[in-house]
């Protein structure tokens, strides 16, 4: 009998030399004469441990990592097949405290199935939630998702079950379901992982949001650099057309979801939702005034849910279990989980799923295992490039939108970026402004021209030249940024930039904190 | 009048095949860079014909987007992340050495036209950091040395 071994597709992994080591082991496997099946899965996100390697043995899956192709000769020496002891040996996979900790609900197939194989995905609890919705009232379903507590986990953390409720109420011919794709905020990388790791997941929560909502059309506006993402969603689209998971008649139901892939042009902006529905249309990204919401006159002037790749993916989950089952997880207003991403300078960066609650100092510590470099952690950045900048004294902060926002912050979508203390805060707040004016769409004078005028005061205040005036100058400019600004890209750089100046003066030539506003 | 140019029939080609499809100029404009490299000057006024728009509305389109491109590229595309979680791993040091050593900066192609070297503002590869991208392939914890190799790798197999 052949012996399944596998090798993740990811494209993390791949970034590390998955794809060699994959080829690696099926030589040798073949010169050796050994019967195996290499499976290609997604990352279980240990990616200070990839490549990583796992076999199947009659206790469970057994992993190896970060297996390097130089490695491979030895692990076959040392019979890995048969779960033989070597040095890069970890044990059982599940068994890893990093991984054995987790609540993974929306990524409980993630690393485990081979991505495009639908019989993977079946025999892994997958469409059991489509299953339940084909025999549900729209109304039931949208009660669902509300009953859940899910909310959006793109940024703004609005409730989920609301906005389809409303696209529900909103007559029309034709609706449409977006998934935000865009996965713009750096240091976040769980959207990605669930296309390159589970695409059916997202097509399934995708079309119970059609059922619900009354939408026959969906579009997934992917960022240009995920081409592993639309490989794997591409294969995935096609497989579900085949096999009436996606198209007019869904299972025998006489309901219609179709879906399309579309891909960006590596503008951030086309994140915000009423920017990315001017891209879809094939129009400059300029971000929308709201109202109209695009829930009523959307793509196209169309009611339209957009949701982020999390939240649609987390859907089907509850629609399996049920609302309740969902939301006993977390805390407060937070329920359920939040898929994690731990980024920048820490021993372990990957993907942590967790109910709502744990501190940022739990994450940093007791899953980040601390810095990568060995130095102390000076600040970490949560929720992108238009989230603050934390010191120490607010890592023991809750994981809970709500304990965030009473900080000045945000959790946006989950990623954490930790530094260590040789970073210049005064570097990252010009960055931010930079950032900004690079991005910004135009639409508004302070973010258009504002943006570039806080990168060259924060260029004047490295050089330490005339602070008092200028850093009170670059604090009315924040202050015009997030009064004047349209969408949150203008609105929100003033998060990192004076959280930076708040917390690290001393990084901006001045060294005390009486400056404070 | 635009000029009769040998990437027309490719370009038409693109524009019948996907100008139906709502929404289709993004489309249409991946279809042809992912074809000849970049948008050629000369397509513009055809893809406005077809989609019924001014020419000042394609080549706003075009110029709204990073990465469109209306300049043919290098042999290899390479884009770096410039982004945070990259610089918390010494993405500037990296970004610094990258351009020392292609003698070009960022937005710019190399003399002999092998590498055209763009930022990115994340590559999703921030638990591998710093990250970069050679077309679509994808490269983690890149250090001056590993990018040195990865470089010398690709101009011998041209
Ligand atoms: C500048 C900017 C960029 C954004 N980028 C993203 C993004 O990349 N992905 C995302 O899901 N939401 C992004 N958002 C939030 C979206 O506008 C929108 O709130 C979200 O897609 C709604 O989905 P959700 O309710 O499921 O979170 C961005 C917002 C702004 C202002
Ligand atoms: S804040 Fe900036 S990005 Fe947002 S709408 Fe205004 S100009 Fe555009
Ligand atoms: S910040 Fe560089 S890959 Fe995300």
């Amino acid at each position: 009998m052949s012996i399944t071994v596998y090798v993740p597709c990811d494209s993390g992994a791949i970034s590390l030399g998955a794809d060699r080591v994959a080829a690696a082991i099926s030589q040798q496997a073949m010169q050796r004469g050994l019967d195996i099946e290499l499976v290609r899965n997604g990352s279980r996100g240990m990616y200070w441990l990839e490549p990583l390697v796992e076999v199947a043995t009659d206790n469970g899956r057994i992993a190896f990592g970060p297996v390097q192709i130089n490695d491979v000769a030895g692990l076959f020496d040392a019979d890995f097949l048969s779960g033989g002891d070597h040095t890069l040996s970890l044990g059982l996979t599940e068994e890893l405290d990093y991984f054995k900790k987790q609540q993974r609900l929306t990524f409980a197939r993630v690393g485990i199935t081979d991505p495009i194989s639908l019989d993977g995905y079946l025999a892994h609890e997958g469409y059991r939630g489509l299953h339940n919705a084909l025999t549900m009232a729209q109304a039931d379903i949208v009660k669902a998702v509300t009953d859940s507590g899910l909310r959006g986990r793109g940024g703004a953390a609005f409730p989920t079950g609301i906005k389809w409720n409303t696209v529900l109420n909103t007559p029309s011919e034709q609706k449409y379901i977006i998934c935000n794709a865009d996965e713009g905020d750096s240091g976040t990388f769980s959207d990605r992982m669930v296309m390159e790791g589970d695409p059916f997941v997202l097509i399934e929560g995708m079309t119970i949001a059609g059922l619900a909502v009354g939408a026959t059309q969906g579009y997934i506006y992917l960022r240009i650099e995920y081409p592993h993402a639309h490989k794997a969603l591409t294969a995935a689209i096609e497989t579900a057309y085949q096999t009436g998971y996606l198209g007019d008649d869904i299972q025998g139901s006489g309901k219609t979801f179709h879906l399309e892939v579309r891909l960006g042009a590596g503008a951030y902006v086309c994140g915000e939702e009423t920017s990315l529905m001017e891209s879809l249309e094939g129009k400059r990204g300029l971000v929308r005034f709201k109202p109209p919401l695009p829930a009523i006159k959307g793509l196209f002037g169309q009611p339209t849910v957009v949701n982020n790749v999390i939240s649609l993916a987390s859907v089907p989950i509850i629609l399996d279990k049920g609302g309740e089952y969902y939301r006993d997880f977390g805390m407060g207003r937070s329920r359920g989980t939040l898929p994690l991403q731990l980024a920048g300078n820490l021993k372990h960066t990957g993907l942590v799923e967790i109910a709502f609650g744990l501190t940022l100092r739990e994450l940093l510590y007791g899953f980040g295992g601390g810095s990568a470099s060995g130095r102390p952690i000076k600040a970490v950045q949560v929720g992108g490039p238009l989230g603050a900048y934390l010191p120490e004294s607010q890592f023991d902060t809750p994981l809970d939108y709500e304990a965030f926002a009473a900080i000045w912050t945000v959790l946006g979508h989950g990623g954490v970026v930790a530094f260590d203390d040789t970073v210049d805060m005064a570097a990252m707040a010009k960055y931010s402004m930079e950032f900004c004016a690079i991005e910004s769409c135009g639409k508004c004078t302070p973010c258009r021209i504002g943006s570039t005028r806080g990168y060259e005061l924060m260029d004047e205040i490295m050089q330490g030249r005339e602070l008092d005036k200028n850093i009170s100058l670059l604090r009315s400019l924040c202050d015009t940024l997030l009064n004047g600004s349209l969408c949150a890209l203008g609105g929100m750089t003033p998060y990192p930039v004076l959280s930076a100046l708040n917390h690290f003066p001393e990084d901006f030539g001045i060294n005390e904190k009486a400056n404070i506003a | 009048m635009t000029e009769p140019s040998t990437t027309q029939p490719t370009v038409q080609d693109i524009i019948t095949a996907l100008k139906d499809k709502p929404g289709a100029l993004l489309p249409i404009l991946h279809g042809i860079q992912d074809a000849m490299g970049y948008i050629p000057p000369d397509s513009v006024p055809v893809i406005a014909r077809a989609l019924n728009l001014s020419r000042a509305e394609v080549h706003g389109v075009i110029s709204f987007y990073h990465y469109f491109r209306e300049t043919p590229p290098g042999k290899h595309t390479l884009h770096l992340c410039r982004a945070e979680s990259c610089q918390a791993m010494g993405a500037s040091e990296l970004e610094a050495h990258v351009k020392a050593k292609l003698d070009i900066d960022f937005h710019e192609t190399t003399a002999d036209g092998q590498f055209s070297l763009e930022p990115v503002y994340c590559l999703g590869n921030c638990a591998c950091s710093p990250a970069m991208q050679i077309g679509h392939d994808i490269y983690g914890r890149v250090s001056p040395d590993t990018f040195d190799g990865i470089i010398n790798e690709l101009e011998q197999s041209a």
